[in-house]
């Protein structure tokens, strides 16, 4: 049966499922008081800033509603930027203008918005629509983030960025996002955008997938998948190590992007990333996590953890 | 997995606590495991009719008491002008009746209520005192001596011989003529007993037959052996007490003691109920209270209330169950059960139909007004009136169309539906119209599969009849809650892994 396994095998082959993940990792590595400090990109943000990590430059943020009248006159110096909720999650109400003339706001794929809708958006962030459980919201304006030229041909749209799974301050699985026309130039796989998995130890693609299948090429660009390298990969890896210390949480999702100027940039963090990476990865997560749960001295640093897990992880080459 | 061996004590724990208090209800309350049993409820009514001499008149009659077998519910009497008491603290329960001045034909009644309990614990009064035989010529005590020992040798125990002395009673025997002459039977039963030294007394008994009149009662002859107890027909020499027996006077006493009257007569007349166990049970537990804390003491309107309120944990379970095990989304994690819930007011195809149309009509609003730019809590709002306006339009046009069971939408949580209204708008709006088919398709499965549960008649019975059941489920969620398997739907989304293997390989 190609369309079924077995939970045998799934075992065998060490697949995190959801259950597992949200008992064994989600509660048992992060404590609850921390998850403020990834939920919300402010805080985030600024512990990054105080980390010594690079960041997107913050534009501003709009607290309250009146503020709104005034973004007008915020947003006039700002070429492109994006806006987001401060609490949102899986990418919700996240807003990217490349272009504006005060009048006409252009989305990447040059749909206009007026300055009207550009508002109610905000007014809409504010109001809790996009944040976890609805809570009243900030919402985020910052600079976008400028396409590494070395990426262009495999995204298509959007910013493709760089997710990895930090355990105990191990970067143990990573995969990029590619935007595709299907994902209507988001990153979110399920919405149909392809997740490369990227070998650990190299930067290098290992395996890619969209909507779950194993693909070769972008749908959209055509470009060969197993092309796609990491510029910089070691020290995307230290930045993610990095993150643990940052906020005490032992089970972590790191969303990095590469910029053309500024290289690479610490986007979000997640207390609960997803399971979609083991697909693009065609590897299972379990063993990666169980050898680092079996350590016992965790006084490592940043260096001597990516170290340990480039010699580790690393997909054999054949 | 050593920390883990408290908390699977505690799940086991509420297991038994909950299985504990479903047996315990079941065997001491005898609350059925299955709902549709009946119980019988009887009615009756004793009348007496009597001449009164013109005279004070003070009418005494025994009156039945609670038995083994039977259950008295409540007792009543009717009698215009006179003045009543119940004499319930002598040894012999009685009514009486009485008044200053009666003159001609009297009639009074008095009506019992009796539940046919089989699990009636009540002991039977004590034995009466063997008194000493008396001193009778002596054919008839040598008659009595000689039937009495033919009779001990062809018995084991008391009742037996009981059993053999009532037999040869029934024979026509020389003996027995003798001891028969100028004595009924009754009278001849008692006195070989008292030779015998056989505890036994003279019963009154009235035989329980559905919508009879004017039945008389029938003297039963009661013998004791130890805690054994036996039942003789004194008209017909029977042994045996049938189950529709009812002992109405036990204690040798006459049924009717009369002051001021003569002409007595009494006679019986009764009537046969079938209800629900439940409502059986409410009756015979009415006044009994701290062990037996039920749901069945609230008033009316609480119960269905409750009754409601404990099939909410079996519908959270089954969300479980879908989420947890099944990997189903759904949009609003407990929206299925207050959907089912709804779902149990109307009847299923009205009310599904109902919320589908509502939710629909309900998109269209909101797909406008997202366009005018409101407020969240505004637009909330906006939802919550339009879907009321909804609901009335939609029961108005459904009751002029005749179809009744339309009116039923507005039991509907009006709230819930504005929120899953919303929810699914924003999801159409953000990830398209097939995740909305899907969260909303979900949620619907979750709550078609919760009502089926919440709807089950045997399901109902069990959770408003035994509520310590609500321990079980709490310790199949606390299960389901530390569950670190695989979901189903994960083994398709992970089934790409099949080809794993095979790479390695190479």
């Amino acid at each position: 049966m190609k369309w079924l396994i077995s939970p045998r095998r799934l075992r065998e082959l060490g697949v995190l499922g959801m259950n597992r993940r949200n008992i064994e990792y989600i509660g048992g590595h992060n404590e609850r008081r921390l998850f403020p400090l990834v939920d919300d990109k402010l805080k985030t943000k600024e512990l990054a800033i105080n980390a010594g990590l690079n960041v997107p430059r913050l534009v501003g943020v709009i607290r309250y509603q009146h503020e709104i009248h005034d973004i007008e006159t915020l947003l006039h110096n700002q070429a492109a930027f994006c806006i987001k909720p401060s609490k949102g999650s899986g990418g919700k109400g996240i807003l990217v203008i490349h272009d504006h003339d005060d009048q006409q706001y252009y989305k990447p794929n040059n749909q206009a918005l007026s300055l009207a809708d550009i508002q109610r958006h905000t007014s809409n962030i504010l109001a809790g629509l996009f944040s976890l459980g609805g809570q009243p919201d900030k919402a985020i304006i910052e600079d976008l983030i400028h396409f590494d030229d070395r990426f262009i041909r495999y995204s298509y749209e959007g910013v493709p960025d760089i997710r990895i799974i930090v355990f105990r301050g191990f970067p143990v699985m990573a995969m990029t996002r590619l935007s595709t026309a299907a994902s209507d130039g988001k990153a979110n796989l399920h919405q149909g955008a392809v997740g490369v998995g990227i070998d650990i130890a190299t930067g290098c693609a290992s395996h890619a997938v969209q909507f779950d299948r194993p693909v070769t090429h972008h749908p959209d660009t055509g470009t060969a998948l197993e092309e796609v390298a990491i510029p910089d990969w070691h020290h995307l890896l230290y930045m993610a190590a990095r993150c643990f210390e940052m906020t005490g949480l032992g089970y972590l999702g790191v969303d990095v992007v590469l910029d053309a100027y500024k290289g690479p940039m610490l986007l979000e963090l997640n207390a609960r990333p997803g399971l979609a990476i083991q697909i693009a990865n065609h590897q299972g997560l379990r063993l990666r996590l169980k050898t680092i749960s079996k350590m016992e001295s965790l006084a490592l640093t940043p260096d001597d953890r990516v170290a340990f897990v480039q010699s580790r992880f690393g997909v054999p080459v054949n | 997995m050593q920390e883990r061996i408290p908390f699977y004590i505690l799940v086991l724990l509420l297991i038994c606590i909950g299985l504990g208090s479903a047996i315990y209800r079941h065997l001491s309350l005898e609350i059925p495991w299955l709902p549709g049993e009946t119980r019988e409820i009887w009615s009756v009514e004793a009348r007496l009719e009597f001449v009164a001499d013109g005279d004070a008149v003070v009418a005494q009659m025994a009156i039945p008491d609670t038995q083994p077998g039977f259950t008295l519910l409540e007792q009543a009497t009717a009698s215009p002008g006179y003045g009543l008491s119940y004499l319930t603290e002598e040894q012999l329960p009685a009514v009486r009746w009485s008044v200053q001045k009666a003159y001609g034909k009297q009639v009074l009644y008095y009506r019992a209520t009796f539940l046919l309990d089989s699990k009636q614990t009540e002991a039977w009064p004590p034995p009466p005192e063997v008194l000493p035989a008396p001193i009778l010529p002596e054919p008839i005590t040598l008659a009595a001596l000689a039937m009495i020992e033919q009779a001990q040798a062809r018995s084991a125990d008391q009742i037996t011989l009981a059993a053999q002395l009532m037999n040869a009673l029934g024979s026509e025997d020389q003996q027995v003529a003798l001891l028969r002459q100028n004595r009924s039977l009754a009278e001849a039963a008692l006195l070989l007993m008292q030779f015998a030294s056989i505890p036994a007394r003279q019963v009154t008994a009235v035989p329980l037959r559905h919508n009879r009149r004017n039945q008389d009662s029938v003297p039963y002859l009661m013998v004791y052996s130890g805690d054994q107890v036996a039942f003789f027909n004194l008209e017909t020499g029977k042994e045996g007490r049938p189950a529709r027996l009812l002992i109405w006077e036990m204690e040798d006493q006459p049924l009717i003691d009369l002051v001021g009257g003569s002409n007595t007569r009494v006679s019986f007349s009764m009537l046969r109920e079938v209800v629900k166990i439940q409502t059986a049970l409410e009756e015979k537990y009415a006044d009994v209270s701290a062990m037996q804390v039920s749901l069945h003491s609230l008033p009316l309107e609480e119960q269905k209330l409750f009754r409601g309120l404990l099939l909410i944990p079996v519908g959270v379970v089954v969300v479980m169950i879908m989420r947890v095990l099944v990997g189903l989304r759904t949009s609003g994690t407990f929206m299925p059960v207050l959907m089912a819930l709804a779902l149990m007011q109307t009847t299923l195809g009205a009310g599904l139909a109902g919320f589908v149309l509502v939710v629909m009509t309900g998109l269209v609003v909101r797909g406008y007004l997202s366009r005018l730019n409101l407020l969240l809590v505004g637009r909330i709002s906006a939802v919550i009136i339009v879907v009321i306006l909804l609901t009335a339009t939609f029961s108005v046009i459904a009751y002029n169309l005749r179809i009744v069971e339309g009116l039923n939408i507005i039991f509907f949580p009006m709230i819930i539906i504005a929120w899953t209204i919303e929810r699914l708008s924003l999801l159409w709006e953000e990830e398209g119209p097939k995740e909305v088919l899907k969260q909303g398709g979900g949620s619907l499965i979750v709550a078609l599969l919760a009502y089926t549960l919440m709807s089950n008649h045997y399901i109902q019975h069990l959770t408003f009849n035994f509520p310590g059941l609500q321990f079980v489920l709490l310790a199949i969620v606390l299960i389901l809650g530390s569950y670190t398997g695989y979901r189903c739907i994960e083994l398709i989304r992970f089934s790409p892994f099949n080809s794993a293997d095979q790479e390695k390989g190479k």
